[in-house]
């Protein structure tokens, strides 16, 4: 994903708008870029919070501010220049992450950022996107960039055996009939799921939106279980789901990245594995969800 | 035990009506009085910026840094027009546009909202480079912070960088009234020129030379204007 954004946004530079911050992360492959627009491909060094703080200057003359970088250095890191060198001084600009949750995770927990979905969930108006294939990657960057609000798109080495696409809206993927719990996977846990359920009477749905997320679609299928599977910090979309079934009773189980610090390395494939997201995983945890009516039946 | 109006240093004579209305009979610190002649002097002689273009891309940029230092800020705004006078009253009210930070959103001409300390000065970065691609050479940019607010690394970061890539319509102004907790040995000044800024640092008092100062800058370099102010005053 991450050699398809570099693609996708050096033409989105033919924008005079359109203006690529970076903080040394992605400047090699950028520099091509720099060379042809030397003035809208800005590398500041080692500097988070310069990073954004710009990002806010370049859109209060105008500019589209592109940043990138990994996940943890750009949303964790310099977290209060989001919240006010972006949305309040009212501009917006787009994030694009790398190094998804533990895509790195050898790395440690340094680059380790599952909580991110989560922080910009603290803040209002905000699109995020997680692509679950490469090929969703350039039409969901040129969509944000010709907007001027401000969104998040997280891109990730997990991906997707095939692109689903769409416009954000729910998508039935598996449709199991009326009744039917439903499964809503976000991004590239898609392939995992469909897996976990493949014989059981869930209907599988997936979106790259998360936010603003599809609610009316939510009520449309939801019946009484729901499950929801982000492959980010479980529960970051428990609060959207719960508000808009508010008046239905419901029961949902919401899986994803655990809270605590493993504090160990290996391979993405075996933090999957770790946090129960892999098929076998999954299937776990949503047999335990849905034996508990009928034992209390 | 009260200070009062006639111990408070002078201030700028269009700037006095505004001030002391919004003073409201409230006791001001020493930041309000430390800040309004470098104020007065940008927004009299320097900025190229009326209440009539607000909105012109080609206009002087002025970002208050220091957002706590509001005050002198509105009252300058009231003077020039910018603000009707009468928002000056009930500063921080339930139905003001005026809080203790400005916000840009509510008020016309503030182009940021402040009051956490540290980020005018990326955001004039980034306002610079902006002009910049724009092919827009005439509009400066013009950041307002305090000696104590350079403790904050943001700005740090804003200087190497700025001074790295020879952000020449850049111009950072420091009112140093000398209320960092661990001082600036070698003087404020110097953390930029070793990063390439040209300086100047003049008495925060002397209009001439506070004008002398402002519009010093060459074309080649960002530059910064230190505006010592003894605390207290």
């Amino acid at each position: 994903m991450r050699e398809t954004f570099i693609a996708s946004a050096t033409e989105l530079l033919a924008d005079p708008r359109t203006t690529i911050v970076l903080a040394d992360i992605s400047a090699d492959a950028f520099a091509p870029a720099a060379r042809r627009y030397p003035d809208r491909v800005v590398n500041v060094g080692i500097r988070e919070q310069l990073m954004m703080g710009v990002a806010g200057g370049l859109a209060l003359t105008g500019q589209r501010p592109i940043v990138h970088s990994y996940a943890p250095f750009l949303v964790e890191r310099a977290y209060e220049q989001i919240k006010l060198d972006l949305d309040h001084q009212g501009v917006g600009a787009v994030l694009v992450s790398v190094g998804a949750s533990y895509d790195r995770a050898a790395a440690g927990r340094t680059h380790l950022s599952p909580a991110d979905v989560s922080l910009l969930d603290t803040l209002h108006g905000w699109t995020v996107h997680v692509p679950g294939h490469p090929d969703e990657v350039p039409e969901l960057l040129r969509s944000v960039v010709c907007g001027r609000d401000s969104a998040y798109l997280r891109l990730s080495t997990q991906r997707n055996s095939r692109p689903y696409g769409g416009d954000g809206a729910l998508k039935v993927v598996r449709d199991a009939g009326p009744g039917a719990a439903l499964l809503v996977a976000v991004g590239p846990v898609l392939d995992a799921a469909l897996a976990a359920v493949a014989d059981l009477p869930v209907t599988v749905a997936y979106t790259h939106r998360p936010r603003p997320f599809d609610t009316a679609g939510l009520r449309a299928l939801a019946g009484t279980e729901v499950i929801l599977v982000e492959p980010y910090l479980a529960g970051t979309s428990a609060r959207v789901v719960s508000e808009a079934l508010a008046d239905r009773p419901h029961r949902l189980l919401s899986l994803g990245v655990g809270r605590s610090e493993l504090r160990r390395y290996g391979t993405a494939e075996d933090h999957t594995r770790w946090h129960g997201l892999d098929a076998d995983g999954l299937r776990r945890s949503v047999d335990g969800f849905l034996r508990v009516p009928s034992a209390l039946g | 035990m009260t200070i009062t109006t006639a111990t408070a240093p002078p201030v700028p004579g269009p700037v006095a009506a505004p001030l002391e209305r919004l003073r409201a009979g409230r006791e001001f610190g020493p930041n309000v009085y430390s800040t309004i002649d470098v104020l007065w002097v940008l927004y009299d002689r320097v900025l190229r910026i009326t209440p009539q273009t607000l909105a012109d891309p080609e206009r002087d940029r002025f970002l208050l840094s220091k957002g706590h230092a509001v005050a002198g800020y509105y009252a300058v705004l009231a003077a020039k027009g910018f603000v009707p006078a009468d928002w000056l009253d009930d500063q921080g009210g339930p139905d003001s546009r005026l809080g203790d930070h400005p916000d840009r959103l509510l008020v016309p001409g503030v182009e940021i909202g402040s009051g956490s300390l540290g980020h005018g000065l990326g955001l004039g970065v980034g306002t610079a480079l902006g002009l910049r691609a724009q092919g827009r050479t005439d509009p400066r940019v013009y950041v307002l912070l305090g000696d104590a607010e350079l403790d904050e690394g943001s700005n740090h970061e804003a200087i190497a960088y700025a001074g790295a890539t020879g952000l020449t319509n850049l111009t950072a102004i420091v009112v140093d009234n000398r209320s960092a907790s661990h001082g600036w040995p070698g003087g404020v000044a110097s953390r930029f020129t070793v990063n390439g800024w040209s300086a100047a640092t003049v008495d925060g008092r002397d209009h001439e030379a506070l004008h002398a100062a402002l519009t010093g800058h060459d074309q080649h370099r960002p530059h910064v204007v230190v505006a010592v102010v003894e605390n207290g005053e």
